[in-house]
């Protein structure tokens, strides 16, 4: 029978399967924060259960530290507590902690594939939705409940039902200016929101085969926006080189042996999907959302789509966006690159690219989250900062910051934010701030001219 | 967790689509570390103004609508996978949420809490909020057993798909943490045998 990327990996970890029920489904890796943690490290103390693997579990601190002076106590007092929980919890279980200040800490996403713990056919979970990120490397990686989180301390497992399979294939030249957050968010546009839900989605084509792991990842990340719980990519040359010499990755005879494995895990020639949709690269250009979902996206030159629907108004409303309307020559205040879709080094390369010999806009505020501190590091290293400091840019330290705004990187009140991330949710970056997600390009130049412009102008 | 069997109640009317994990509960309510209190910020954006007074267009603030039946809009729970939204909707005194659609970590972290989760057909949906309108003290018969939903007075009805595992586990207050540490010897053989990753 032929299978799919996903099929082989999933197959492979089935521990047993349940008469009419669910699967037990085994994880290799399993990252923890601060948010989504304390309640199952609780619930295990509660009733005298020990944590059965914790050389597999790794932890971070990332969702509610500050952006900067982290070398200072953290000023909020329940992050402050939650972060010290995460600690405890840690130390008291024998897991390893990447806190803040740490050399390796970053945002989960960002740090686990950069040190080599993200490899091919592996099941890997957190208990945050972004983590089909690692998908990116033809891993199985999802979010999960804080109910589950307790479970794989409890077992190394989850019962699941196996999820039904979708393949995104896009195919042909990419536009100038076009990068992959466009790709990901263009396909979200037209597939919507819960096209998704119950499948996992494998993304093929020669788009994603030409992508960075960078790109990749960047795509992966948001397949739970169209509502897939995770999405992958299969394992080639581009994988294998980006895992090499990483800090866990397997080193000598055993990464040879790896690599051999994860040739292997491909989808098979024929293999049916579930579900599948095409679409042609050269359709797609520079992407901006309009609405309070990251299926309400159009491409920059485009205008505003007229639809008769409460929820559709309900949505413009709160953006005070007009249907019909441009967002083109938009004024924003606000642009923040970061999040665990957009913060790796390449994000910056591409910012630092146009940016370079530019001024800053007077009326932005802008902030620059790297999304861990080897890639803070790496940006000082390539020049980079420079580029940003003299452009009167600062950069900020890791963490997930305006995403989320659980710290204090709030976008205020009515003000409109150009931002790389992944959810641009009523009140997601602060209550009443208006989201526009976008790549980082259109962020960087959105920084620069203080409104959004036709960025592919400037590039032709 | 509490079980659950069958239910009957008022219900409140929700109708709007997309619903996320944002609205339900706001990330900057997630900062405490045990499971308690989470319903007082029940959809926290759309109850309350900035100053913290209550919003009286919002369902919630209604004292017409009533009930342990929330009956939302399509694609119910999407966005982030955090728990904290299962648990202020449970905290809160809601036992059952009627969609037409419901994002999947939501699903399966709502059964994880003892909320029932209930998919019906859109015109199931829009013929159930046309109801609860016209008539807040409609009367909503939720039978896990039966997987059947009724509004008493007209006795109209549908049927929706649950887990059968999962319809066990909810029935009998199970949670998965025993059953998995009750296969304990089969994972640890499964580890044994793996020779790759």
């Amino acid at each position: 029978m032929k299978k799919t990327l996903f099929d082989k990996v999933w197959d492979a970890h089935v521990v047993k399967e349940i008469e009419n029920g669910p699967q037990i489904l085994y994880i290799d890796k399993h990252l923890i924060h601060e948010v989504t943690s304390p309640q199952a490290f609780s619930e295990l103390e509660q009733r005298e259960i020990p944590v059965f693997r914790p050389n597999q579990i790794v932890a971070t601190a990332d969702h509610n530290t500050p952006t900067v002076d982290q070398h200072l106590p953290v000023k909020d007092e329940l992050s402050r507590n939650q972060l010290a929980q995460l600690s405890k919890n840690c130390e008291k279980n024998n897991i390893t902690l990447y806190g803040l200040g740490h050399k390796y800490n970053g945002i989960v996403h960002v740090m686990a594939p950069e040190l080599g713990i993200t490899q091919p056919g592996m099941t890997m979970v957190c208990g945050d939705s972004h983590t089909s990120t690692h998908g990116a490397f033809g891993t199985i990686a999802f979010g999960i409940g804080t109910s589950q989180v307790a479970q794989v301390f409890a077992s190394q497992c989850l019962l699941l039902q196996k999820p039904k399979s979708l393949r995104v294939n896009v195919n042909g030249t990419l536009k100038a200016g076009v990068l992959p957050k466009d790709v990901i968010l263009y396909v979200i546009s037209k597939l919507g929101t819960n096209a998704g839900t119950g499948y996992f989605c494998e993304y093929a084509g020669n788009v994603f085969e030409e992508m960075s792991m960078e790109g990749r990842m960047t795509v992966c990340n948001m397949s739970i926006e169209m509502g897939a719980r995770g999405g992958m990519i299969a394992p080639d040359q581009t994988t294998f080189d980006y895992i090499q010499g990483k800090e866990f990755a397997p080193k000598g005879e055993e990464f040879d042996k790896k690599v051999a494995y994860w040739k292997t895990l491909p989808t098979d020639q024929g293999a049916v999907f579930d579900k599948e949709y095409h679409f042609d690269a050269a359709d797609i250009e520079p992407m901006v959302t309009y609405g309070t979902n990251p299926g309400m996206g159009i491409k920059i030159s485009e205008t505003i789509p007229v639809q008769d629907s409460a929820s559709f108004e309900k949505s413009l409303n709160y953006m005070n966006f007009e249907k019909g309307q441009s967002l083109l020559d938009q004024k924003v205040n606000y642009v923040f690159i970061g999040s665990c879709t957009n913060s790796r080094i390449e994000d910056f390369r591409v910012a630092a690219s146009y940016i370079k010999g530019k001024q800053k806009a007077d009326n932005v505020t802008a902030w620059f989250v790297p999304g861990s501190q080897q890639v803070a590091q790496q940006i000082v290293d390539e020049g980079l900062n420079e580029i940003f400091e003299d452009a009167g840019f600062k950069l900020r330290q890791p963490g997930c910051s305006a995403c989320l705004a659980m710290n204090d990187d709030k976008i205020p009140e009515g003000e409109y934010c150009v931002s790389t991330s992944n959810r641009n949710f009523e009140g997601r970056q602060g209550q009443g701030a208006r989201t526009i997600l976008a790549s980082p390009l259109v962020a960087a130049a959105t920084a620069i001219e203080g409104k959004i412009i036709d960025i592919t102008k400037q590039l032709n | 967790m509490d079980k659950f069997t069958k239910l009957t109640s008022a219900a409140i009317p929700l109708p709007i689509e997309n619903i996320d994990t944002d609205q339900i509960i706001p990330a900057r309510f997630l900062k405490a570390t045990s499971r308690d209190g989470f319903g007082e910020n029940l959809f926290r954006d759309w109850r309350f103004h900035k100053d913290g007074s209550a919003n009286t267009d919002f369902v919630l603030n209604n004292p017409t609508y009533k009930g342990s039946i929330l009956v939302a809009g399509d694609n119910f729970g999407c966005g982030s996978s955090r728990e904290h939204a299962a648990w202020a909707i449970h905290d809160y005194g809601i036992k059952v949420v009627v969609s037409s659609f419901f994002a999947d970590i939501f699903k399966g972290n709502a059964l994880n809490n003892g909320v029932l989760p209930v998919q019906v057909t859109p015109e199931f949906l829009q013929s159930l909020l046309q109801t609860i309108e016209k008539n807040p003290e409609t009367q909503i018969e939720v039978d896990l057993k039966a997987q059947k939903i009724t509004e008493i007075n007209s006795g109209n009805s549908a049927s929706f798909e649950i887990n059968s595992y999962k319809k066990t586990c909810l029935m009998n207050g199970y949670d998965d943490i025993d059953f998995l540490i009750s296969n304990k010897s089969e994972i640890e053989a499964f580890e044994a045998a793996r020779v790759l990753i």
